[in-house]
């Protein structure tokens, strides 16, 4: 029986939904939106989406995401009451990673922080929009103006044709470096442009008012270095990209330091503290770590291991794989997970239980598969 | 020899006593690429409609049912070297096990090539 006093967030629809299914996706619920997760046809398929991507140019929609940004007197300075990240030293036109985090260290989400000049964006995850914006406005103060830009659209062109193929669209994208966006046009309409991106290879993210997404996607397509791609490709690239995800290798019960993503913890605001969550990420740093690390695990034979697989140093129970699958650029399993720290060293010796049967596996270097950004002077 | 299928995109060829299972054309397309299969050892017993077999596609782990209760026989060893066989040769080479069938009134009422396309059709 239904409990009807219960609101379900009715299910949400991408502004490209019937472009996706007019091009052969599959659609699946993701994150509240009814979401691409492969394409049929000639191309499609997780693993020639991701083989794609890896070599020309593939197509993703995360309009799920949620663009926000934040405006008013002393932006910067507010917001770095919330984040470790430096934000008011950030240059206009440059991007930076960071975390929202809770009183105990512990991650809320991680996202980009852009100035764009006028405001400071972020991208945050779909799944956790809803909760950052209430945690943004409860911790903001009244003066500060957060603005959810819901009706805008957010592709991302990956892969290492992506700033030959966009720059004949959009011409002075190309002249972007990892980690810097700007304004241009596209078709009379104005775009935001990013280089940036979640899958280990250079390209760009596009953010543009969903008027105008269907005929920028179409333009992209047109040309034949590009395919669209779903959610199961991005997924398998971020993990060979070792990448974390947010609500599988990132949650509350992860922080900075475990997590490996203290480049987050930047140095200055590291001594000058002033954000939630300061003390604990500081108190970690000092006892020299955590008791528990993430660690990349790549595995014999062909099967894989999936989120939740409990990691074994003989019989004694020392981690869980927290993303898992089959790498189609290595051809083989991989895993990203959480051991304990005498056991995360590179090459330790592991084994993973999946449905009673002992994978041995080993510890390695993240990224699985090198990363190909377009740094400045690169 | 005939052919049954079931609801759950399983095959199953029925010769005398033995009966071998694998997984629809159908099912192999929902599934997408399959990088490994776990097939049943000889000796197992199965029961209708339980797991007897997984298989792994890039995106996640699915059960595979018995269609049928019985003793296994065989898995199909080419399955270890080239999982792809599922989706390439989802109903002939890319069969799963072999069992001899513990009771044949369990075929009852498992679908024919036709009602099994009929039912296909009704999907999405």
């Amino acid at each position: 029986m239904s409990d009807e006093n219960e609101e379900q967030p009715p299910i949400q629809t991408l502004p490209l939904d019937a472009w996706h299914r007019r091009h052969g996706a599959r659609m699946v619920e993701f994150a509240g939106y009814r979401m691409p997760i492969q394409y049929t046809g000639e191309h499609g398929g997780i693993v020639a989406e991701h083989d794609w991507t890896r070599n020309a140019a593939s197509l993703f929609d995360v309009s799920h995401m949620g663009q926000l940004s934040i405006s008013g007197a002393n932006a910067a300075t507010e917001l770095e009451k919330l984040l470790p990240g430096a934000i008011a030293s950030l240059k206009e036109g440059r991007m930076r990673y960071s975390l929202l985090l809770d009183e105990d260290g512990g991650i809320l989400d991680d996202l980009i922080v852009t100035n764009t000049g006028p405001n400071l964006a972020m991208v945050v995850n779909g799944a956790c929009k809803w909760d950052d914006i209430a945690h943004l406005r409860e911790h903001l103060p009244d003066s500060i103006t957060l603005t959810h830009y819901d009706d805008q659209a957010l592709l991302a062109l990956q892969g290492p044709k992506a700033a030959e193929v966009l720059g004949s669209i959009i011409p002075g994208v190309a002249d972007l470096s990892f980690m810097t966006g700007g304004s241009f046009e596209f078709d009379g309409t104005p775009i935001w442009v990013a280089r940036a991106g979640y899958t280990g290879e250079d390209g760009f993210e596009i953010s543009i008012h969903e008027s105008g997404v269907s005929a920028l996607a179409d333009a992209l397509v047109a040309d034949e270095r590009v395919h669209p791609a779903g959610l199961g490709a991005r997924d398998s690239l971020r993990l060979e990209a070792g990448l974390p995800l947010y609500g599988h290798d990132l949650t509350t019960d992860t922080n900075p330091v475990n997590a490996g993503l203290g480049f987050a913890l930047s140095k200055k605001r590291r001594e000058e503290g002033g954000y939630l969550g300061h003390a604990a990420c500081i108190a970690r740093l000092e006892d020299g770590g955590c008791a528990d690390t993430r660690v990349g695990l790549v595995l014999e034979g062909r099967q894989p291991a999936r989120e939740g697989a409990k990691i074994y140093s003989g019989d004694k129970l020392v981690g869980k794989v927290t993303s898992g699958g089959h790498s189609p650029t290595l051809g083989h399993p991989v895993a990203m997970g959480y051991v304990d720290t005498r056991h995360a060293p590179d090459g330790t010796q592991l084994t993973i239980d999946v449905r009673g049967k002992r994978l041995p596996t080993r510890v390695v270097p993240l990224p699985f598969v090198p990363h190909k950004y377009h740094r400045k002077g690169a | 020899m005939s052919r049954y299928f079931t609801e759950e995109h399983e095959w199953i060829d029925v010769e005398g006593d033995t009966a071998t299972i694998g997984i629809t054309d159908y099912a192999q397309e929902q599934l997408g690429d399959v990088v490994f299969v776990e097939v049943p050892d000889e000796g197992t017993e199965v029961a209708k409609g339980k797991e007897a077999a997984v298989v792994e596609s890039v995106k996640a782990a699915s059960d595979v049912y018995a269609p049928i209760g019985g003793t296994v026989t065989e898995g199909n060893s080419a399955l270890e070297d080239d999982p792809a066989l599922v989706n390439s040769s989802p109903e002939e080479d890319g069969w799963f096990f072999r069992l001899t069938i513990a009771d044949r009134s369990e075929l009852e009422g498992l679908m024919d090539e036709k009602a099994y396309k009929a039912f296909v059709d009704t999907l999405d």
